[in-house]
């Protein structure tokens, strides 16, 4: 990106150290036509560390040039002229771009005949829907990297919940978990329902410093997650996990105790949220008294339902803690009272009662 | 249905081209748009719409925990899944028999305008507008924009832009000033939800019963400095918008034809009167009234009804153009309200959901959303009422009614006073929403900053009746309940984008039915049994083209302003199929400006 000034040209990007061997310039191609309610975008513009358009408009240093097509930003009006970038990559025409892919995947194979589940744009032969699926199979095998946004997309999520007419799941169940992008990277993973706006944001500037030359690959789990991001549990960064500790729980959601006897499964789910907040620091599901639902993981929801009754788990964790934790509570308490006096040197009298000694030595 | 008038006495041999948009850009969720337009005569003679989704929720969610249904509707959408939520919780109360205690109310009413703010802001500024910005205005109609250039902006003492064009510009997308104020407006926005509700989009706080949010006043001082941050920017974002539209009439005479259909307006009421509310169904006329949008339906410019009872036994859901199973021949689930009234078959409480997936036939069935009208008992008509992009039918509705008065807010019976606090430029203001004499795109656009106004107010008034009821002690935010063996429930709310209904019938405790009807399947619903058009058919079909280019490098400005103005959410789903065919002369697709960038 240049910069006319005057009759100066100036480079619209410091100069570095050292050359890279990266990619200057890279396409986002965005589909939210999976079976979405489009709330990993929406979740997207509320990130502000860094900000979408802070990537965009290459505030962010040592990036390539990011040019994003995603649906519910576009400035186009839409139709071709939107799909345009999308077509010219499935005919391999387009420079190296990362699939970001939101929503469930649907499964075609169970239609008899004809008919869809979702579509993007039309088959230019037919004039029918073109499906999901077969955007996925042009687009996944071409592209540098390949990014689910969001529980539907990773793991199948609500749309994916037993009973569902759809047979959906999540993209690496379709691409097959083996599946490597052109740059040999994985599916990169981003569960939550939605995506926590910066932990996502973190992982595409990741994998965009990646594609500079300037990171190694971003360091993912066993389910293709963020290491950093999805490594600890709800627990271990919750505000309330000390009442736990202290075998002091909420019985009901008017309290601002550990929630685990409401429904609470932050123990067990892995998930960043209560520690990082939801934006700006600001939320955190049970930091503000909401349940955790486990909505970042495999198991999302069937294995979480119904939400509002205590986890299995939790009913032996809090029997075992209990005695452990009364007893605890008890000497704090003691303590606590202790350590609310102020020493009885504090007063107005006539004499020094602190034990000041002027000449004294150890 | 169509109120569009013959406007020209003197029609030109017609020039018939078909044209198409799909997916269309900045809404949310999968629409298409597909239209025959007379150049000759500058219109719109014909228009599809369709929306291929379909995910199953009625389907899915039979036979789980009924508690479980406000978790799992808010991922029906994901830029208003709180008031899924929000619905879900007034439904399920109705069921169990409970009632949350106030403050868990004003909790929630903070949430839901924090939501309202939020939403209609990063919709207007960074979707909406970029269809009236200076580039968008450049490439469309650039008469328009050299005349913009010399219009000075009647209310520049207000948002600090000298010419209209110079508004324009500041909307530009991703560069413009005001694009991205409104960007960071809509993250303090929510961060105010976040602070009631926990995260944004899908809640954590909200249960049936009540809330988990800890009243503290922290909890309310973080609302409110962040409120009286927004404040001003919400003042001159009306001022901006009137400029500009005002503009729009000024310069393009004709322009209210434009998305312009007869006065069927329906709203649902918003955000429940903590004192009143019992979410008894036999007292839902009386505490439907008490809310702080009023609900009603407006046929005409005259207010039908504004008792919720009435319209719950209206609704009907129609089949015709969608590809599912008719439900005639199943046993109902419901046959009389609790007040003993006949509840139809076609009412959703005894819908049944049976997808049939099939090739797209625009003469056949061609779409996944029914199409849900409205019973006029009085006439005999099914009504395809629209919901104005929700809030033109709210602010219609609530000032024809004149129920509102409250500190900030007032109904005159023809208009809507609003009045704001001094923000850190602006002085105190009050802002007046008059009734308009058209529902058309303008003004379903004009509407929306004015509710963000609106819903700004209240947050004031509800966060003063908080922190009064946390300084007296009143701090409990969630009652407890049994889920009945058997039960039925019904929420109304808004949606952000207009009206919201959830219906629920409970067997043996679990989930034996549920139906949740959001705005878009009213707004963009496909003909019905009758041949009733929706509500998108009426507006597009027979409207005029101001566009200043030919078919060979039209953008469809004015179509998309439209479509763009009833703020369509898709994640439901929609189709439609308009007029009969017509002769083509010329095929062409636009694909202007497609370059790879």
């Amino acid at each position: 990106m240049t910069t006319q000034s005057g009759t100066t040209e100036v480079r619209g990007e410091p100069g570095r150290a050292e050359e890279r061997n990266g990619i200057d310039e890279i396409h986002i191609l965005w589909i939210s036509e999976g079976m979405s309610c489009d709330g990993d975008t929406v979740s997207l513009t509320a990130a502000g560390q860094p900000s979408i358009e802070d990537v965009v408009l290459g505030l962010i240093p040592g990036l390539p040039k990011v040019n994003l097509v995603n649906k519910v930003l576009s400035p186009s009006l839409g139709g071709e002229d939107f799909l345009a970038p999308y077509r010219a990559a499935a005919r391999g025409e387009l420079g190296p771009f990362i699939l970001v892919i939101e929503g469930s995947i649907p499964n075609q194979n169970i239609i008899e005949g004809d008919g869809y589940w979702t579509s993007f744009g039309n088959d230019p032969e037919t004039g029918q829907p073109q499906t999901l699926n077969w955007w996925i199979d042009q687009l996944a095998p071409k592209a540098w990297a390949v990014v689910a946004a969001g529980t539907c997309a990773t793991y199948g999520g609500i749309h994916a919940m037993a009973g569902n007419p759809t047979g959906c799941m999540g993209l690496a169940d379709y691409l097959g978990w083996d599946f490597k992008s052109t740059a040999g990277l994985p599916v990169v993973n981003v569960p939550g329902c939605p995506i926590q706006p910066e932990n996502f944001m973190e992982t595409l500037v990741w994998v965009l410093q990646h594609a500079a030359g300037a990171a190694p690959p971003p360091p993912l789990d066993h389910m293709l997650r963020p290491q950093w991001l999805f490594g600890k549990t709800v627990h271990e960064g919750c505000d309330r996990a000390a009442y736990y500790e202290q075998a002091d729980f909420a019985e009901d959601y008017t309290s601002p105790k550990c929630l685990v006897k409401t429904g609470c499964w932050g123990p067990v789910v892995n998930c960043n949220v209560p520690k990082r907040g939801w934006m700006a620091g600001i939320g955190g599901c049970p930091n503000v008294g909401g349940i955790c639902i486990g909505c970042t993981m495999p198991g999302f929801p069937d294995a979480f339902m119904p939400f509002m009754d205590e986890p299995p788990g939790g009913t032996l964790s809090s029997m075992v803690i209990k005695p452990y934790g009364a007893v605890v509570r008890r000497l704090r308490g003691i303590t606590n009272v202790m350590v609310n006096h102020e020493p009885k040197w504090r007063h107005n009298k006539r004499e020094l009662t602190s034990g000041y000694d002027p000449r004294w030595r150890a | 249905m169509t109120t569009t008038d013959s406007r020209t006495t003197d029609r030109k041999p017609a020039q018939i081209v078909d044209m198409s948009w799909d997916p269309i850009t900045r809404i949310i969720g999968n629409l298409g748009i597909y239209t025959k337009i007379d150049f000759a005569n500058r219109e719109v003679v014909e228009c599809h719409s369709t929306s291929s989704l379909f995910r199953g929720y009625s389907v899915f969610m039979k036979g789980k925990d009924p508690r479980d249904a406000g978790f799992i509707t808010s991922r029906i959408c994901g830029i208003c899944g709180d008031n899924h939520t929000t619905c879900s919780n007034y439904a399920q109360q109705m069921a169990y028999g409970v009632k949350p205690p106030r403050m868990a109310e004003h909790i929630t009413n903070l949430g839901e305008a924090a939501e309202y703010m939020f939403d209609h802001t990063i919709f207007q500024d960074n979707l909406v507008f970029v269809d009236f910005c200076e580039a968008m205005v450049k490439a469309t109609n650039p008469g328009v924009l050299a005349r913009a250039e010399q219009t000075a902006a009647p209310r520049g003492d207000v948002h600090g832009y000298r010419t209209i064009a110079d508004i324009m510009k500041a909307f530009n997308p991703f560069e413009g000033e005001v694009y991205k104020e409104a960007l960071k407006v809509s993250r303090v926005t929510r961060e105010m939800f976040c602070l009631m509700e926990g995260r944004h989009v899908h809640p954590s706080t909200l249960y049936p019963g009540g809330v988990g949010t800890m009243p503290q006043p922290n909890t309310f001082t973080d609302y409110l400095s962040r409120l009286m941050r927004v404040i001003d920017f919400i003042k001159k974002a009306v001022a901006m918008n009137d400029d500009v539209f005002d503009f729009f009439y000024e310069a393009l005479p004709g322009y209210e034809e434009v998305g312009k259909r007869r006065v069927l307006l329906g709203c649902w009421g918003a955000w429940q009167n903590p004192d009143v509310v019992d979410y008894r169904y036999q007292s839902m006329n009386e505490w439907g009234k008490a809310m702080y949008v009023t609900p009603g339906i407006v046929v005409d410019g005259k207010l039908v009804t504004n008792n919720l009872i009435d319209i719950n036994l209206g609704l009907r859901i129609m089949l015709g153009s969608s590809f599912y199973e008719d439900w005639v021949n199943e046993q109902p689930f419901v046959t009389h309200d609790p007040l003993g009234n006949p509840v139809d078959m076609r009412h959703p409480w005894n819908q049944t959901t049976v997808p049939v997936p099939q090739k797209r036939e625009f003469d056949g069935n061609y779409s996944w959303v029914m199409s849900p009208r409205w019973f006029h008992q009085q006439t005999g008509e099914h009504l395809a009422l629209d919901t104005g992009g929700g809030p033109l039918a709210r602010l219609w509705s609530t000032a024809l009614s004149g129920l509102v008065d409250t500190p900030y807010i007032k109904a005159t019976g023809s208009s809507v006073r609003i009045s704001l606090p001094k923000g850190d430029q602006l002085p105190e203001t009050t802002l007046e929403w008059h009734i308009p004499k058209w529902s058309n795109t303008i003004e379903r656009d004009r509407a929306r900053p004015y509710f963000v106004a609106y819903a700004a107010a209240m947050a004031l008034q509800f966060l003063e009746e908080a922190m009064g009821l946390l300084r007296a002690g009143e701090t409990k935010v969630f009652e407890n309940f049994e889920v009945p063996d058997e039960a039925i429930g019904c929420g109304f709310h808004e949606a952000v984008r207009g009206v919201l209904s959830h219906h629920l019938v409970i067997r043996d405790k679990k989930i034996a039915n549920y139906h949740p009807y959001p705005p878009t399947p009213w707004n963009a619903s496909p003909r019905d049994i009758y041949g009733t058009p929706g509500p998108y058919e009426d507006a597009v079909q027979g409207q005029p083209i101001f566009e200043e280019n030919g078919p060979d490098d039209f953008k469809g400005v004015d179509i998309m302003r439209t479509v763009r103005s009833f703020d369509p959410c898709l994640p439901c789903g929609v189709h439609m199929y308009m007029g009969k065919g017509k002769t083509l002369s010329t095929v062409h697709s636009p694909t202007y400006g497609a370059n790879h960038g």
